[in-house]
């Protein structure tokens, strides 16, 4: 019976907070007041059922023990002095949903506070939004519970110190909140997708929150196109993680990954989903990378994959995002259309840029391996090993070193 | 005569649960398709989320086309989920077989059905 009712609370809980810190203006006030109607619901709904619209229950149950809490807490002449209107017991209604897809933003973009760094903002969009525990979030950054525990509570002060306006944003306003928590959570699934370092490749509870938080945003903001087209990119990616890795650890490219083993319902929800985003028209950087990830999704070999249509998306994605890596993945698709020496040449322009990104090395080896230039294969692998790649990432290079130490003795 | 088994919800409440109770719900779902299929035709279909959803609303006027809109707001009501549709004897067995897969995250609708054609297949 409670687990159920904990999924329900997990599914209300990021609209419900966002509410009650518009109401409380505080987070700590929301959560507590969550918290308090959870366990009321607890008794509650075992006992007479669940109500048709447990939203409206909660939030108005929250709410009223918020208001409660407060008469009787220090705080109350601080935060009364907010906002004061909203302290009388409220009937219980159906929320608003322009207002609550607003508060969902707004709490948010509470959490992209521009001066934590990326990975406390993540880190503090789970714990307030999402509601995973500490040791939780602390597993999904390989950080001991303590100190994950000290960056929370130091975010959180930030945080409270926030000068978002509580009014209804205006188009602009929300343009920019959409924009940086888009980005928020494209980064947590992208953390959780490739570690930056470390044995593990994966941490796939990060993709599965990040996935939670783009379909939130969707169902909030229908009609925007880079938002649908994010959560689309996120499932086209996730769709591929029973493939990644081999049965011994070892990272798989995609042209060598068994393609049986992604997973088709995500792949088709989320070319539906890119299909929508398409029809809203505006191509935006989430629309062009969803767009990449489904011409490989549809391929059902890599011979099948079209690198031509591949490579003119990299191309509109670097007139929109001019960044050294969005120009060597499109002289990766090069590669494939126009040969390795073609590639090698162009992407000498990267060098400089790049030296310290371990995948443009990584690609260099891969593309003087198919010219036969193995001595310097060779090399290029080395400097990957130097560039702090994950467990799964080393061995996959070790065995492409081996590979062309073996080619080299044989010569 | 065709009873349907329409399952309604909250969505993405399945998909918060535990493991172990998703597969537990999946249990029943797998046993219902193999009493089904032992029993002769059916059709089940499981809605995609509503965010996947585009909107066609009537035509505002008898020369206008129907409007497509990108969708509604997910609202935190039920959702219609997804469904099961075949021949039984009865309400009583068609209920029996509803039964499989009563949970606390779906509420179930068993409504006969008149047949209006068609066929598909998927794979």
């Amino acid at each position: 019976m409670s687990d159920w009712l904990e999924a329900t609370f997990a599914q209300h809980r990021p609209r419900a907070i966002a509410a009650l810190t518009r109401i409380f203006r505080d987070i700590d006030a929301a959560e507590e007041a969550f918290a308090d109607a959870c366990g009321k619901a607890l008794t509650a709904w075992t006992n007479d059922g669940a109500p048709r619209e447990p939203m409206a229950w909660l939030l108005t149950t929250a709410r009223n023990a918020g208001r409660d809490r407060l008469r009787k807490s220090k705080r109350q002449a601080e935060i009364l002095s907010r906002h004061t209107e909203e302290f009388q017991p409220v009937p219980a209604e159906t929320p608003d949903p322009n207002e609550m897809r607003d508060d969902v933003l707004r709490l948010l973009f509470i959490c992209c506070h521009p001066e934590l760094d990326r990975r406390d903002q993540i880190a503090i969009a789970l714990r307030v939004v999402v509601g995973l525990s500490v040791e939780e979030i602390a597993s999904g950054f390989l950080v001991k519970p303590k100190t994950m525990e000290q960056r929370i509570t130091r975010a959180k002060k930030k945080i409270a110190s926030s000068p978002v306006a509580f009014k209804t944003p205006s188009p602009a306003e929300r343009g920019t909140r959409l924009g940086e928590v888009s980005l928020m959570i494209y980064l947590m699934f992208s953390e959780g997708w490739s570690t930056s370092a470390g044995p593990e490749q994966m941490r796939l509870p990060l993709c599965e929150e990040a996935i939670r938080l783009a379909r939130l945003l969707v169902a909030l903001f229908p009609a925007m196109g880079e938002q649908v087209a994010l959560l689309a990119l996120l499932l086209l990616q996730h769709s591929r993680r029973g493939a990644r890795l081999d049965t011994t650890g070892r990272l798989v490219a995609l042209d060598d990954q068994d393609r049986s083993l992604w997973i088709r319902a995500e792949i088709a929800e989320a070319t539906a989903l890119l299909q929508k985003a398409e029809r809203i028209g505006h191509r935006g950087v989430y629309v062009i990378q969803a767009a990449i990830a489904a011409a490989h999704a549809r391929a059902s070999s890599p011979a099948e994959t079209d690198w031509a249509l591949i490579e003119s998306h990299y191309a509109a994605l670097y007139a929109l995002q001019p960044t050294p890596v969005v120009r060597l993945n499109q002289i990766a698709a090069q590669a494939k259309l126009y040969g390795p020496h073609h590639a090698l040449q162009t992407m000498e322009e990267l060098a400089d840029d790049l030296s310290n990104y371990r995948w443009f090395h990584a690609m260099r080896g891969g593309l003087l391996q198919e010219t036969g230039d193995h001595k310097t294969a060779i090399a290029a692998f080395e400097t990957v090993l130097t560039l702090y790649p994950t467990t799964p990432e080393c061995i996959a290079v070790k065995d492409k070193i081996a590979a062309s130490e073996k080619e080299l003795r044989s010569l | 005569m065709i009873y349907a088994i329409t399952i309604y919800g909250e969505a993405g409440v399945f998909e918060a649960l535990p493991k172990e109770r998703q597969d537990e719900i999946m249990l029943g779902h797998g046993a219902l398709q193999d009493a089904l299929k032992g029993r002769g035709e059916f059709v089940s279909m499981k809605l995609m989320p509503p965010t996947s959803a585009v909107m066609v609303e009537p035509a505002k006027n008898d020369s206008a086309a129907p409007l497509i809109t990108d969708g509604p707001f997910a609202d935190t009501k039920e959702n219609f989920l997804g469904f099961y549709a075949a021949d039984f004897k009865d309400l009583d067995e068609a209920l029996e077989y509803a039964k499989m897969i009563s949970s606390p995250v779906a509420r179930l609708e068993v409504r006969p059905v008149a047949w209006a054609g068609g066929s598909i297949s998927s794979e």
